[in-house]
Order: C-alpha cells, then sequence, then structure tokens
C-alpha cells in the first residue's frame, strides 16, 4: 500500500514539473515581464538593472528553479492588469468557483449515477430511449447555449432565479460564501445546472456502459441462478461492480468541472477563477495564465491521487501483496 | 415407481434474431430421478447449456421457451412468475457455472457471497449462517474453511474456487443440480478431484445432477444416465453403461467409438466427419442426416422423435421401426 | 474434395459473399443507414449545412463583409417583416447593425466549418503520426509521448485551447494579431484533440507490430515502419473515422465557444459563435431572432455530425451496439 501511494506521489510530482515547464516557459518568454511592469518612458539602463535584479538575466535552469521554489511557496508574480499579487487574486476568487464547482460535481455525480443505473436495468424501455436521445442531444449542446437558454426561460421569462452574479455572499473567515443566504443559493442553481449537463451526460453513459457489460458477466448470472433478489442482484453485486471502473473516469470528470467552470462563469458573470482567466487570456496577463495553469493541474494531481487511492481501497484483486493466500 | 425430480417436457427454445427465428432446443424430453446423475453430452452448439438455462428459468433475451413444460417434482415451473422462480432458484435447483475464475464476485469475500446465498433461502441468523458456510467449504474439501471463509475469490486457486462455486450451489441443499461444463476450464489435474468432490457432496444430501459436458470421458466415469444432444435435438437417450457399449444413434455411435480418456475434447474426435450445422442452417429431416454413414431417404424429408425403442432408452432415427415422426 | 464416401448430400451452408468482403461490408453499413431514420435526417441535414457554407458566397442573398451593403436603417428587422424605414424584407431578420441574418449565418457556418474540419485535420495528422511512431518505437519515445497524451487528456481541450491561444497573442505581433488569429484557432483545437487518435492508432501499432510479416519485411530488407505504414493504416481507418466524426463536432462546438468567450475568430470574420456573442446582446430587449437562428445553426450542425458519428460507432462495430 505504502509503495503503491509513494509510486504514483512520484508520477504526480513529475506531472506538475512538467505543467509547471510550460507554465515557466510561458511566464518567462510570452511577453516581456519588464515591458509590461514598467511605462515606456523608463530608460534601457534601467530596464537593464530590473531585468537583473529580477534575476532574468540569470541561468535557464536557475531561474526555472527559482520559478518553482516561488511556486511552492506560492508565490507567481503581480498581475499585469490589476496589479495585485496574482495568489491572493486566485484566492478571492477561489470560493465562488469551488461553490460551484461542487455543486455541479454533487449534481452531476447524483444524477448520472441514477440515470446510468436504470438505463441500463431497462435497456429497452420507453424511458431510457427517450433519456439516450436527450443525452445526445445534451452533448451537441454547447454548454454557454444551454446557459443562455436557462437564463432565458427560467430568468428572463419566468423570473425564478437571478440571471447574473453570485447575490450576497458572508466571510466565513477569508472564505465568502454564497451557500448561507437565500439569494446566494438562488443564484447558484442555474450555474451549477448549466455546468453539470455536460459531466451529467458522461457519466449517465459511462454508468450505463459499464453496468451493461457487468450484468453480462458469469458472476451476476451466478448470483441469479442462486436466487438472490433483484434488488441484492442489481444493487449489491452489479452496481459496486460497475462503480471500480467508473470511478476514476468520472474522478477526472469532476476536476474538470472545475477547468469548464471558465465558460459557465462567463455566462453568469460568476467571480470565480475561471472569469479571472479568460479576462487574464485576452489581455495577455501571463503571471495570472502560469498560475491558473499551475493551481488546474494541482487540483487534478490531488484528484487523481484521490482517485487512485480509492480504487485501491474499493478492489481487493489490487491488494493481493497485502493479504496473501493464508492471512 | 419413484416420482421424478425433475422432468423436462417437449422443450423447445427460440431466439429471434435479425435473419429469422433460431431453434436452440427443439422438443427435448427427459426426466431425473432422484439422487440421479443424468449426463447430457453434446458438441458446443448443440442446446446443452441453453437446456439448462431454460430448466432454471435464465434464458437471456430475447430468447424464451416457445413451447414445452418444466417440471419440479409435481410443480410446474416454467411458467412462474420471477419472484416465485427466484424462491427455487438456489433453494430447489442449483447451478455450477463453466469458469470458476468468473463465477464468483471479486469484491466481495466468499463469507459474503455464501451468508448471502443461504440467508436468501432459510431462515438463518447471521453467526448460524457462517457455521453453515464454514460446514459447506469443509464439505467440498476447502483446508482451514473457519480462516479461509474470509478470503476474497482471487486468493483462490481455479480448482479451490470451483469447490466454493459448489459450496455456493449447494448452500440451501437443492433437489437438483445443474452443472454446466463444471470442469472444462479447469487444470486437467484437478478436474477428477472436482468432478468426484460434486459427485459425493451430492449424492450425501440426495441431490440429482444433470451434468452438461462435451467431455465423454467425464460422462462414462460419473453418470448413470446419458443424453446426446445434437443441433439443438435429443439423439439419444439411455443408461451409460448400455450407450457406451452399444449405441443405436449414429451419432452417438460415432461418439463413442472411442472414448476418450478424462480431460479430452470431443473437437478432437474424427469419427464422424463433418461439422454439426449452424442452427440458422439445421437441414430438413433429421439433423445429422448430412453426417450420417447409414442415411437413406426418409431421414432427409422426415424428422424422427426420440422414441422408445426398447425399455428405458430412446433415440431419434428412422433405422429402428418403434421411432415415430417429430 | 474432401467428401464421406456416401455423403451425396451436400451440408447447407449459408449463402456467403466470395471475397469481396469489402462490398460486404459497404453495403451491410448501408443496410443500417437505411434502417435508421434519425441517421438519415441527421445525413440530410449535415449536408444541407455544409453545401449551404460551401456555397455561402455564391447563393447568399447578401455579401455580409461588404459594408457597402449595408444600411443601418435595416438594423434590429424582425424575421419575414417589413422594415418601417427601408421596406426591406428579410426571410431571417437583420441584427444590430442590418446586416441579414441568413447571410451571416451561410458566412457563419462557413468558418465555424472551415476551422473545425481544418482543426480536426490536424489533430488527426498529429494523433495519427505521433501514435504510429509510439507504437512502432515503444520504450522511451512511446513512453513520452503516451505520457503527454495522458496528461493531455486528463485536461478539458477547451483548456488547453485557451492556453495555447493565450500564449500565441503574447508571441504574436499585434499587427498580425488579426490575419493569423483563425490558424492559431485550427492550431489551438487540433493541439486539444489529438491525443485519442495516438492513443487508438498507438495500440493497433502494437498489435501489427507482433505479426510475422512485420519481421518478413525486415529480413527481405524492406523498412518495416513503411510495412506497417501500408497496413496499420486500414486497420485503425474505422476507428479514427468514428473519432474523427465525433471529433469534428466537439471542434465545431469547441471554436463555437471560443469564439462565444471573445478569444477565437476576429470580429470582421464572425463565426457561429462570435454571431451568437453578439446576438446574447439583444436577447433581454426582445430582439430574440439575433440570438436563436445562429444558435439553431450550430446545435443543428454539431447534432447532425454527432449523430453521423454515433450511427458510425454502432455500425462499424456491431457488438457494441
Amino acid at each position: 500500500m505504502l509503495a503503491f501511494i509513494i509510486r504514483r506521489l512520484a508520477q504526480s510530482v513529475l506531472v506538475m514539473l512538467f505543467v509547471a515547464l510550460i507554465a515557466f516557459v510561458v511566464f518567462r518568454y510570452v511577453g516581456d515581464p519588464i515591458a509590461s511592469m514598467v511605462g515606456v518612458e523608463t530608460r534601457l539602463a534601467d530596464q537593464e538593472i530590473m531585468r537583473d535584479r529580477l534575476g532574468l538575466n540569470d541561468p535557464v535552469v536557475l531561474q526555472f528553479l527559482r520559478f518553482i521554489g516561488n511556486a511552492l511557496q506560492g508565490e507567481f508574480g503581480i498581475s499585469y492588469r490589476l496589479q495585485q499579487p496574482v495568489t491572493e487574486l486566485i484566492l478571492s476568487r477561489l470560493p465562488a468557483t469551488l461553490e460551484l464547482a461542487f455543486a455541479s460535481a454533487t449534481i452531476a455525480l447524483v444524477f448520472g449515477l441514477m440515470l446510468g443505473v436504470f438505463t441500463a436495468l431497462k435497456p429497452r424501455g420507453f424511458a431510457t430511449g427517450l433519456i439516450m436521445a436527450i443525452s445526445l442531444i445534451g452533448v451537441s449542446l454547447p454548454t454557454f447555449l444551454i446557459g443562455i437558454g436557462l437564463i432565458y426561460i427560467f430568468a428572463v421569462e419566468l423570473g425564478w432565479f437571478p440571471s447574473f452574479g453570485r447575490g450576497d455572499t458572508v466571510d466565513l473567515g477569508g472564505w465568502r460564501t454564497g451557500l448561507l443566504t437565500e439569494s446566494g443559493l438562488r443564484s447558484l442553481v442555474l450555474p451549477a445546472i448549466t455546468l453539470s449537463l455536460f459531466q451529467l451526460t458522461l457519466i449517465m453513459r459511462l454508468v450505463r456502459a459499464e453496468m451493461l457489460e457487468v450484468l453480462r458477466t458469469e458472476y451476476i448470472r451466478f448470483a441469479r441462478a442462486r436466487g438472490l433478489s433483484q434488488r441484492a442482484v442489481h444493487f449489491g453485486h452489479a452496481l459496486k461492480n460497475t462503480l471500480v471502473p467508473v470511478l476514476t473516469i468520472t474522478g477526472l470528470q469532476l476536476g474538470s468541472v472545475i477547468a469548464f467552470a471558465i465558460v459557465t462563469e462567463t455566462v453568469f458573470q460568476w467571480p470565480g477563477v475561471g472569469s479571472l482567466f479568460i479576462v487574464s487570456v485576452q489581455v495577455v496577463d501571463v503571471p495570472v495564465m502560469a498560475a491558473y495553469l499551475m493551481f488546474i493541474a494541482l487540483v487534478f494531481v490531488l484528484i487523481n491521487l484521490i482517485v487512485d487511492i480509492l480504487y485501491y481501497v474499493v478492489d481487493p484483486r489490487l491488494r493481493v501483496d497485502g493479504g496473501g493466500g493464508g492471512k | 415407481m419413484t416420482q421424478p425430480v425433475l422432468s423436462v417436457r417437449n422443450l423447445t427454445v427460440e431466439f429471434p434474431t435479425r435473419h429469422g427465428l433460431l431453434t436452440a432446443v427443439q422438443d427435448i424430453s427427459f426426466d431425473i430421478m432422484p439422487g440421479e446423475v443424468l449426463g447430457v453430452v453434446g458438441e458446443s452448439g448443440a442446446g446443452k447449456s441453453m437446456t439448462g438455462a431454460a430448466i432454471i428459468g435464465l434464458i437471456d433475451p430475447p430468447g424464451r421457451i416457445a413451447k414445452g413444460e418444466i417440471w419440479l417434482g409435481d410443480r410446474r415451473i416454467d411458467n412462474l412468475p420471477p419472484a416465485e422462480m427466484r424462491k427455487i432458484r438456489g433453494r430447489r435447483i442449483g447451478m455450477i457455472f463453466q469458469d470458476p475464475l468468473t463465477s464468483l464476485n471479486p469484491l466481495y469475500r466468499i463469507s459474503r457471497q455464501l451468508i448471502e446465498t443461504i440467508r436468501t433461502h432459510l431462515p438463518l441468523s447471521q453467526s448460524e449462517a457462517r457455521t453453515r458456510a464454514i460446514k459447506l467449504l469443509d464439505d467440498v474439501g476447502i483446508p482451514d474453511a473457519a480462516r479461509r471463509i474470509d478470503d476474497y475469490p482471487h486468493q483462490f486457486s481455479g480448482g479451490m474456487r470451483q469447490r466454493v462455486v459448489i459450496a455456493l450451489a449447494l448452500c440451501a441443499d437443492p433437489e437438483v443440480v445443474i452443472a454446466d461444463e463444471p470442469t472444462t476450464a479447469l487444470d486437467v489435474s484437478v478436474q477428477a478431484q472436482i468432478i468426484d468432490v460434486m459427485k459425493e457432496i451430492c449424492a450425501r444430501r440426495g441431490a440429482a445432477i444433470m451434468l452438461v459436458t462435451h467431455d465423454m470421458g467425464v460422462i462414462a466415469e460419473t453418470a448413470d444416465r446419458v443424453a446426446v444432444m445434437y443441433a439443438g435435438r435429443l439423439a439419444e437417450l439411455g443408461p451409460v453403461a448400455a450407450v457406451i457399449k452399444d449405441a443405436r444413434h449414429p451419432y452417438s455411435q460415432g461418439l463413442m467409438g472411442a472414448i476418450p480418456k478424462l480431460g479430452e475434447n470431443l473437437d478432437r474426435l474424427v469419427h464422424i466427419p463433418g461439422a454439426m450445422p449452424r442452427l440458422n442452417a439445421i437441414p430438413q429431416g433429421c439433423a445429422f442426416n448430412p453426417r450420417c454413414p447409414q442415411v437413406f431417404e426418409k431421414c432427409r424429408t422426415h424428422r424422427p422423435a426420440a422414441s422408445e425403442i426398447e425399455p428405458g432408452r430412446r433415440a431419434a432415427c428412422w433405422l429402428y421401426p418403434e421411432v415415430t415422426e417429430a | 474434395m474432401k467428401n464421406p464416401t456416401q455423403g451425396n448430400a451436400a451440408p447447407i451452408v449459408p449463402p456467403r459473399p466470395q471475397g469481396r468482403l469489402k462490398a460486404a461490408l459497404d453495403s451491410d453499413i448501408f443496410y443500417s443507414w437505411r434502417r435508421s431514420p434519425v441517421t438519415i435526417i441527421a445525413t440530410v441535414v449535415a449536408l444541407a449545412l455544409i453545401l449551404m457554407a460551401v456555397l455561402a458566397p455564391w447563393i447568399a442573398p447578401y455579401d455580409p463583409f461588404d459594408p457597402s451593403s449595408l444600411n443601418l436603417m435595416d438594423g434590429f428587422t424582425p424575421p419575414m417583416t417589413e422594415n418601417q424605414f427601408t421596406g426591406s424584407t428579410y426571410l431571417l431578420g437583420t441584427d444590430n447593425q442590418g446586416r441579414d441574418m441568413l447571410s451571416s449565418i451561410m458566412y457563419g457556418s462557413r468558418i465555424s466549418l472551415f476551422v473545425g474540419a481544418m482543426a480536426t485535420a490536424f489533430a488527426i495528422t498529429l494523433g495519427v503520426s505521433l501514435g504510429l511512431v509510439a507504437g512502432y518505437n515503444g520504450g522511451m519515445i512511446d513512453g513520452v509521448i503516451m505520457r503527454i497524451a495522458d496528461i493531455q487528456l486528463s485536461f478539458p481541450g477547451i483548456l488547453i485551447a485557451l492556453l495555447i491561444f493565450g500564449i500565441a497573442r503574447g508571441v504574436i505581433p499585434a499587427n498580425q494579431q488579426e490575419s493569423m488569429a483563425i490558424w492559431v484557432l485550427i492550431i489551438a483545437i487540433g493541439l486539444s484533440n489529438w491525443a485519442q487518435f495516438a492513443r487508438t492508432v498507438r495500440g493497433a501499432t502494437m498489435v501489427e507490430r507482433q505479426k510475422d510479416y512485420v519481421s518478413a519485411a525486415q529480413i527481405m530488407g524492406v523498412h518495416p515502419f513503411l510495412i506497417l505504414l501500408r497496413h496499420v493504416l486500414p486497420n485503425v481507418l474505422g476507428p479514427v473515422l468514428v473519432i474523427g466524426t465525433i471529433g469534428l463536432a466537439l471542434a465545431i462546438i469547441e471554436e463555437a465557444t471560443l469564439s462565444f468567450l471573445g478569444v477565437g475568430v476576429p470580429p470582421t470574420q464572425p463565426s457561429l459563435g462570435t454571431l451568437i456573442r453578439i446576438g446574447q446582446q439583444f436577447l433581454f430587449s426582445g430582439e430574440w431572432w439575433i440570438l436563436l437562428f445562429p444558435a439553431v445553426t450550430l446545435i443543428l450542425l454539431a447534432l447532425s455530425v454527432n449523430l453521423l458519428g454515433d450511427w458510425l460507432r454502432d455500425a462499424l462495430n456491431p457488438k457494441l451496439r
């Protein structure tokens, strides 16, 4: 178990280093860090002094190491556009994105699982055909159009939910949450649904495919042949085996919710990290781009790690070295 | 005259497909007596496994029983509602599958799988069921059963896993056990042991066995009577010794021509030229006629029924005057 | 013939097409196409949209890029209504600048399809080459390529495309940004979609590589890579076609999303995504047609291509249902 985790950790570190390299190249070579910090009237000689002081004339390897060192301390420089420390900017917008992502992930997971299991257990039903057809349309609908559609129906026409923003927020020790006020919760509904739909479809299709596969296996036939109840066979035996392979991909999908939030946040003017990133791309605010990249990579690597460990816990076959034949 | 424990009457199983209706099992009848071992032999695709699946009510859709009846004692079971049939599966009819590596749920300890099955059918507490499970494992010859019971399937060898499968099938003392190629997937060295264990434990509990296999050697050593199947139909049925010594149907004669040693496959027998027809191309008349060394005109036009040709023996072949048309 | 001594009755064998495997395959696919009304509709819709886009310069009623044809007085004309100032009527109405929506959509689809198709072609070329190289060489090269593919696959394409776009903005001089924007977009979308192809091709290559003819070719002095190319490519054609079709739908959606976010094509060459971005501003004030028609076109395009991909996958892989 320990060896397994250490190996996984080592891989994660490698991935992070790879992403850090890209982030560093972006940070260092896209645009001129000095030019964006000083006005045009600064003399070239002064620029050279600054360049020296910032270490921009040091060997590249040294600069990369320094970049990593700074990143480890959560130091990504100053945003060109807002003249604020990048880390501070991201942290201040993180709660909005995390709350949105968490709400969407929950919706996607719960409904994706339920619909996937349902459509697998009733593969020939009318409802299944309908759900599968809708899901295909869902995959073909760009997220931003879903958002616009929902805004039009539920905000403009029906007026049930606000069309943009986060509503009122409460400060809980540095974490601005919208989950504690009524307007905050109401504001969350439409963006969370918008963001969840794509993942929901994916999870549903995946669960369905896996479950159909499992239902065809011998051990399910054998369980049926032993007279176990429908419930025990479907939800005791089949579902658990379905979840093992579903776990990995679902985990990664939930990670990408945070990244997909870019689009949803733009449509709903949600003050999160994603909308910060999109503005940064538009004006080439390199430090923010680099930091966002590192942040997303970290989220993915962490989720990957958790999924791997969960996998290990769920599937006894991976634990062979631990148990052995006659424990 | 004792009553048969299981009685199959004119069973026909059909599969509707894009290319028309396939008949996987056609008009099969046989009885199994209490405590008896009935061997069912035939090439793959002959309908043996499908017959087993039909009896236990687990034909995969869109397949269905198109005709016939299945009686368990004096109860007709082919038309039971699903909930009633579930009470019979495992409780009165047990089933053993071919591949022990895939028959057990890999994610659950075998204790859980055993106890779950026992408690589904018998009014026992958790700990009583566990005691019974350990006893069962012991009976099927798993050493140190009290400790091994909490292992996962992957911690057992193939032969040991098949013993677990047998224990699971016998959890609730069924009257009949359908064993579908129980040793085919196993190492030759353990095949005989598994057959012995299965036979012994069933004999001790008075359970009859329907032993489905394409291995005539296994049948010769294990079964009391044998049913020979060909292209979904019953070719011959009779006591094992008699059929081996003096097979009546030309197909069985070919089969018995040389009984292979335990573990050898029928596929290697070269005594009958040609191959069994596919289900979508079964010839008119007797299904065996294109390969039959004694074929004559009637065989190509009229289908023989498996009819009694002497007491306790049936054959479906026009060579015998007693045989009627199906 | 190896017939049994007296077996004059030949076993009945189902009729089987001789040799013409390709013909049989084609007819099977055609059969499944004919049997699926949804697929037929999707084909018709996709073909109609593609034709409309390709032929836009010849069949569009107006040229939306020609400022001289625009009349601001025509602005905000609802569909099929007479404009109160100019008396002109437009089938799908006009936008805020008096541009004919139908023409805008035709030209917009042209750009969307062009970007989508080019990006997919780029992704296929890149993915198939890298997959072949990885599968053929194995070892370190394989490890590195597939590791990158893994990392890439675990990030959403849109994020990677955005990043590449941002980098390009920083690197390309400002005066060339507009003219290069479409190519940047194509590369960004292509680079975010290659990994799927690489994986499929790599798997197929590794299987073929084990076979005897590869070593035979080696002995005969032919470079095995060439042989492999000839044998692997036909094998992966099916899967690549399926992934490619679904990839095209994805690329079209990705382009629309990027353009909607304002980082895609320049405003002078509006794609469907740009039109939707513009239309969104007028949704709340009641000029719904400026948003609705481009949106419907985009959905129809993505959906019909997706349906074709779905059908292709089922038709080429019957066991997957």
